[in-house]
């Protein structure tokens, strides 16, 4: 019988990268995401494998680089001022198709900012973040259930397409116990990775793996290359959990911890009679697109809640393509929006 | 006919990019030769820096990743520590080492990565074109100190060896130089020595080796060499910093 336990997000990240067969881990300290290592210090010199509390973010993620160049599945975690600092190499990973998994548990910023949830680097995770034409696969779960399972799916995607894969969590999701139930076996995606770097044995040509290219003519060809691929990905990878948005007055968009509060918004607004949709991007990059348009003429409106001062709602506006007003609403610096507030925010729309 | 000279295997047939007098193809040769004779190529990953010699691996035979600025000791973390039975070295120049990649060399070295550091010093940035690098020499002119190295602007050289040679997870620790047949063997030596302390598995190991850039110096390949000894050894001593005794 599959198991049930109770258990901290952050901790059942660290579960699910070792279900995921992921035997080599590589951080550095920060607030919320600390858990992640804690665990995994304690588990990976038991199964032989490799814990690396590395000298700075910078170091982890050239570490991540050459785990994953050498062919193993390999997990960084980090927090929104480390995860600037691993933006070179994350821009690296892209550039030499290595697969990775970066877990962002976010906390709110600018600067050093504060360690309370935040979503203000949405833009950071789906936009870029480093340097060149690239994309992240972005995986946004909204409880800790969604933790384990998107992190185990986290590794499979990047396996499948040689692509880094993160996980976007808040401090409120890391740090928050609830019932994880775990599969008896994992669906794990095995590819022969025979572009690694193992050693020739003097078997084969050399493999190298670089993210150079000083011909221009092969610089582009590269990058098609890159861009098809994110097509395939656009095509194939796309999750989203639509609810309620037959019929709807208004339709609400959020991810993560903020569609949590919105499942009871919409409870609260249909007793004074209005009905709230809810579109919940779980890949934030492939952004749910169709999802979006397929709704976009049934509200009066759309509206964008996060803990932000409005990122995700350029997506969406994106997506709606000017057929409904698309309104946002969000919270900073750690606040996280009552109930209450959306529900008057959506009143306010409707002129309710 | 016999074959009195040839390439080593482990490095590929290719004619390499580097300027006229520059002593890097010495350096890849004698990488190559050890790596031959210690019979190793097939079970070695080398890594890459950024610098002029970005794209070494087009030129070793061995499976090669290249790395991110400064960041090769972190990345040959990463490999030995998923394939610990394999060989891994890094070759950095002296921007790549001992200026951006300061953290990464000297906390690899502090752990004791069971790794081998090639590390190239010409007093120059040589791919950007003759910037002041951390290892200049004092009044040495740079694309970037025109008016030479000034202590009380620039501040001091950094001697890498004598540095590393003061953590314990770096068990051998050696400066050699190429600017003559002498210094190439004993270079050579010094090479194969770290490599058998990383195959031994005792810790970490790294090789300094003294190297010209006529291009960046403004001068010729033969007063390069002449420049070497005559200003960088003084500040540069030759020698073993650490581990002549280890056991191999």
């Amino acid at each position: 019988m599959a198991e049930k336990l109770l258990m901290k997000g952050n901790e059942v990240i660290a579960e699910a990268a070792l279900r995921a067969g992921c035997k080599h881990y590589f951080g550095y300290p920060i607030t919320p995401q600390t858990e992640v290592a804690h665990y995994l210090a304690k588990v990976m010199p038991k199964i032989n494998g490799t814990f690396v509390q590395a000298e700075s973010e910078v170091a982890a993620i050239n570490m991540v680089y050459g785990a994953a160049a050498a062919g193993a599945r390999v997990m960084t975690s980090s927090s929104s001022p480390g995860i600037s600092l691993k933006q070179e190499g994350i821009s690296y990973i892209a550039g030499a198709e290595l697969p990775a998994v970066i877990v962002n548990i976010v906390r709110c910023g600018p600067g050093l900012g504060g360690i309370l949830p935040a979503q203000c680097d949405y833009f950071q995770a789906v936009k870029g973040g480093g340097h060149g034409d690239y994309k992240n696969v972005v995986l946004a779960p909204s409880s800790v259930q969604e933790l384990y399972e998107l992190t185990v799916e986290a590794f499979n995607i990047s396996d499948r397409y040689r692509i880094l894969t993160m996980i976007l969590g808040d401090g409120m999701l890391g740090q928050m116990m609830e019932a994880v139930e775990f599969k008896e076996k994992e669906d794990i995606y095995v590819d022969d990775k025979k572009w690694a770097t193992t050693g020739t044995k003097m078997q084969r040509e050399s493999n190298d793996v670089t993210s150079i290219y000083i011909e221009p003519e092969v610089l582009e060809k590269h990058n098609e290359k890159l861009q098809a691929k994110y097509k395939q990905i656009e095509q194939n990878e796309v999750r989203v959990e639509t609810y309620n948005c037959e019929n709807a007055d208004i339709i609400v968009t959020a991810y993560g911890t903020v569609a949590r509060i919105i499942k009871n918004v919409i409870k609260m607004a249909e007793k004074e009679g209005i009905k709230v949709g809810l579109i919940r991007p779980i890949t934030l990059w492939p952004f749910p697109t169709a999802a979006f348009e397929q709704y976009a003429e049934t509200p009066k409106a759309f509206l964008s809640v996060e803990l932000s001062a409005g990122q995700m709602v350029e997506d969406v506006r994106l997506a709606v393509n000017g057929k409904r007003p698309v309104h946002f609403y969000g919270r900073m610096g750690g606040m996280v929006p009552s109930q209450i507030e959306v529900l008057n925010k959506i009143k306010e729309i409707l002129n309710k | 006919m016999a074959t009195v000279f040839k390439k080593p295997h482990a490095l590929k047939d290719k004619s390499q990019h580097y300027c006229p007098g520059c002593t890097h193809g010495i350096v890849h040769r004698l990488i190559a030769e050890v790596i031959n004779e210690l019979d190793i190529e097939g079970i070695t990953i080398g890594v890459s820096p950024v610098g002029c010699s970005y794209n070494n691996y087009e030129y070793f035979n061995c499976d090669m990743v290249q790395a991110a600025h400064g960041r090769a000791p972190a990345v040959a973390t990463g490999i030995k520590r998923v394939h610990p039975d394999n060989f891994v070295f890094t070759y950095q120049g002296d921007g790549d080492l001992a200026a951006i990649g300061t953290a990464e060399i000297v906390h690899a070295a502090a752990r004791g990565e069971k790794i081998t550091t090639i590390f190239v010093n010409n007093a120059i940035y040589g791919m950007t074109s003759g910037q002041m690098a951390p290892t200049t020499l004092l009044n040495q002119v740079t694309t970037t100190s025109p008016y030479g190295r000034k202590p009380d602007i620039h501040g001091f050289p950094i001697k890498v060896c004598e540095m590393l040679a003061t953590l314990e997870g770096a068990v051998y620790v050696e400066r050699a130089s190429v600017h003559d047949v002498k210094n190439i063997k004993n270079a050579k030596a010094a090479i194969k020595r770290a490599f058998e302390v990383q195959k031994a598995n005792k810790g970490f190991s790294i090789v300094e080796v003294l190297s010209t850039c006529p291009t960046n110096w403004g001068l010729n390949p033969i007063d390069s060499l002449k420049w070497l000894e005559e200003n960088m050894l003084p500040h540069y001593p030759l020698g073993i910093f650490k581990g002549k005794d280890l056991e191999v």
